[in-house]
């Protein structure tokens, strides 16, 4: 046993990856499904074991691939920030999993489910792999599987513009991809070194400034993976991506890939730089504060005249990855934990919201608003859900969005910024706008004709929904795991400990 | 003198950036998704001379531990670029592969006439 546990950052990877593997020698699509769904439950729990042993020890988990020390070899480190991300994605692809079957099963020709279960694996294991990774270069290859995998998931949308849109996010993934690499390579010819902890460690007392090269290589990595997080205006990719894909395949990706990007570049800001003082004096902040706010308003307001309600929700996540740039730009302790509990709890609501969004599909096959109305009397449970994890993207009290704002404003607050607290607030009257308007839709319209003969969805798919939708409330109440944690990490991130574990 | 030397030993980099610039124009240039993709294409291998040209050291040997040789080129961009040649193939044939699928559905490769078409719907 105890073996075993010495082995968990390996298998965390690797029990997604054989699943993987074995989906793509199935031909059936159930057989692929229950493969999925093995490896979709052993990961949370490989994830929840790795967090308590990290924050029980209070040290990092490092293990090493075959006989190479840290420095040389790739190292697999996990500590309280990654640990967090790690819990998120794997929890997130438990409660996708019974939701997939008879989403999948609709969407999906029968002849392609293995294979889209394959893909939604190795979506996955490059994900995780993104996470738990301690080199910067194996960390571009996980970047890649990922987003590979996804490219394929997008294009397999039902209507053809699945396919240009899976076109366009490919282009544009691997721009940002590219352009993370060459930032990497920048700081690899300056410092021969590609470990996390060892590049901290070489940026920072060694050189009392910054040089040109590592400058460079910070915007190339800045600008590459604020493409793939979406960050506005590196955003376009993400409406037709969402829109499109397999209703599964949004759900996923909402509340998955983005935040693993946003991880990056908190890795990036807070482990690479950690030590580099000269990192504080660069106009990062500001760069991020002036970005974060353009996307919460610029994206509520496309959200609030989009007609598509996928569309709609595609563009609400673009506002609210503003408000988790918006933390990270405070990079004070209370801004910074809020932008990782709002990277949680966006998370939970938006893949709720997605979830609901793809049941309506499900039942109706139609996404327009117009052909919803009334679609609360039909759906009542489904439409409710939608509701509650709407009220939390509008940041209620009572609902988990309130407890992120909540912080985001206090960081504000402790910046000297009371504007910003001001503008808060503002850009959540813009949601109360876009879903304000999809509750008057549903519950206050006549039904449509298109929605005449439809009811609620099959419980595999209402009850992973309800559950995300107890959660939103659950996390308004009680913060031990998301607000504790999420300080926990602040104070770590911004204390510079990462050298404190190191060899 | 001294400052011709640097400009001119550090031709490699001149090369690496007239592609890098080159391909991503490419891209953002070209309607035809072919082309775009060719361009992209173009990007990525930039990076892989970026990685290697530096890892190579003039009269440096592989790395072999033998007495009669002392100067190494270190073997690591190597390993890495081999990995990311891997990568940019596989993104360059699932590109190629979604415009074959893009072309049985459109009847066309070119981005401009396909928004168009999006848009008359």
């Amino acid at each position: 046993m105890s073996s075993l546990q010495e082995h968990l950052p390996i298998l965390q990877i690797l029990v997604p990856l054989f699943g993987a593997i074995l989906t793509a020698f199935t031909r059936s699509g159930t057989t692929a499904w229950a493969i999925a769904a093995v490896s979709s439950a052993i990961s949370p729990f490989i994830s929840a074991a790795l967090l308590i042993k990290v924050t029980t020890t209070g040290q990092p988990i490092s293990y090493v691939m075959g006989p190479w020390a840290a420095p040389w070899g790739i190292e697999y480190r996990v500590d309280l920030l990654n640990g967090f991300i790690l819990l998120l994605v794997s929890l997130i692809g438990l409660v996708s999993i019974p939701y997939a079957r008879k989403s999948v099963a609709q969407e999906i020709d029968s002849h392609k489910q293995s294979w889209f279960y394959t893909m939604y694996l190795l979506c996955l294991t490059g994900l995780l792999g993104i996470c738990i990774t301690g080199d910067a270069f194996n960390a571009f290859v996980f970047l890649e599987v990922s987003s590979l995998s996804t490219y394929t998931l997008i294009a397999l949308g039902r209507q053809r513009r699945a396919l240009v849109s899976a076109y366009q996010y490919l282009v544009m993934g691997t721009i940002g991809a590219t352009f993370y690499i060459i930032g990497v390579g920048l700081i690899y010819i300056v410092t021969g070194t590609l470990n996390f902890v060892d590049l901290a460690a070489r940026i920072g007392p060694a050189m009392p400034e910054l040089s040109r090269p590592i400058i460079a290589a910070l915007a190339f990595m800045t600008v590459g993976i604020s493409l793939k997080l979406a960050l506005f205006p590196l955003h376009v990719w993400l409406p037709n991506a969402y829109a499109f894909a397999p209703s599964f395949a949004t759900a996923f990706l909402a509340g998955t890939a983005t935040k693993v990007a946003i991880y990056l570049l908190l890795r990036i800001f807070y482990t690479f730089f950690s030590n580099a003082i000269p990192f504080y004096s660069l106009p990062i902040s500001e760069f991020l504060l002036v970005l974060s706010l353009a996307a919460m308003f610029v994206a509520s307001f496309t959200a609030i005249f989009e007609e598509n309600a996928k569309r709609m929700l595609a563009y609400s996540s673009v506002a609210q990855i503003g408000y988790i740039t918006l933390g990270i730009a405070l990079a004070n302790k209370i801004g910074l934990a809020g932008s990782l509990v709002h990277m949680f709890n966006h998370a939970i609501m938006k893949t709720a919201l997605f979830f609901a969004l793809g049941a309506m599909v499900y039942r109706t096959g139609v996404a327009r608003m117009s052909s919803l109305s009334g679609i609360g009397r039909k759906m009542p449970i489904t439409t409710a859900a939608f509701v509650v994890a709407g009220l939390g993207l509008i940041g209620v009290p009572g609902t988990a969005g309130f407890i992120s704002k909540w912080y985001l404003a206090m960081g504000a607050i402790e910046h000297g910024w009371i504007w910003l607290v001001f503008l808060i607030v503002l850009s959540s009257l813009l949601a109360v706008v876009y879903v304000g308007r999809f509750i008057e839709i549903a519950y206050f319209r006549e039904p449509s004709s298109d929605i005449a003969d439809s009811h609620e969805p099959p419980l595999s798919m209402l009850a992973p929904l309800i559950a995300l939708a107890a959660a939103t409330i659950y996390l308004g109440f009680d913060t031990r795991l998301t607000g504790g944690v999420a300080r926990q990490i602040a104070d770590f991130l911004l204390s510079g400990v990462v050298l404190g574990g190191t060899q | 003198m001294i400052e011709w030397q640097a400009i001119v030993g550090h031709y490699n980099y001149y090369v690496t950036v007239f592609l890098m610039v080159a391909g991503l124009y490419i891209v953002i240039a070209h309607g035809n998704m072919i082309k775009s993709l060719i361009g992209l294409g173009l990007f990525q291998t930039s990076v892989y001379l970026l990685y290697i040209s530096p890892g190579k050291i003039v009269g440096g040997t592989a790395p072999i531990i033998d007495p009669k040789y002392t100067d190494y080129s270190n073997p690591l961009p190597h390993v890495l670029i081999l990995t990311a040649i891997v990568v940019g193939v596989a993104t360059l044939a699932l590109g190629l592969a979604l415009v074959v699928r893009i072309s049985e559905e459109y009847g066309t490769v070119d981005e401009d006439e396909i928004v168009a078409m999006d848009q008359d719907q």
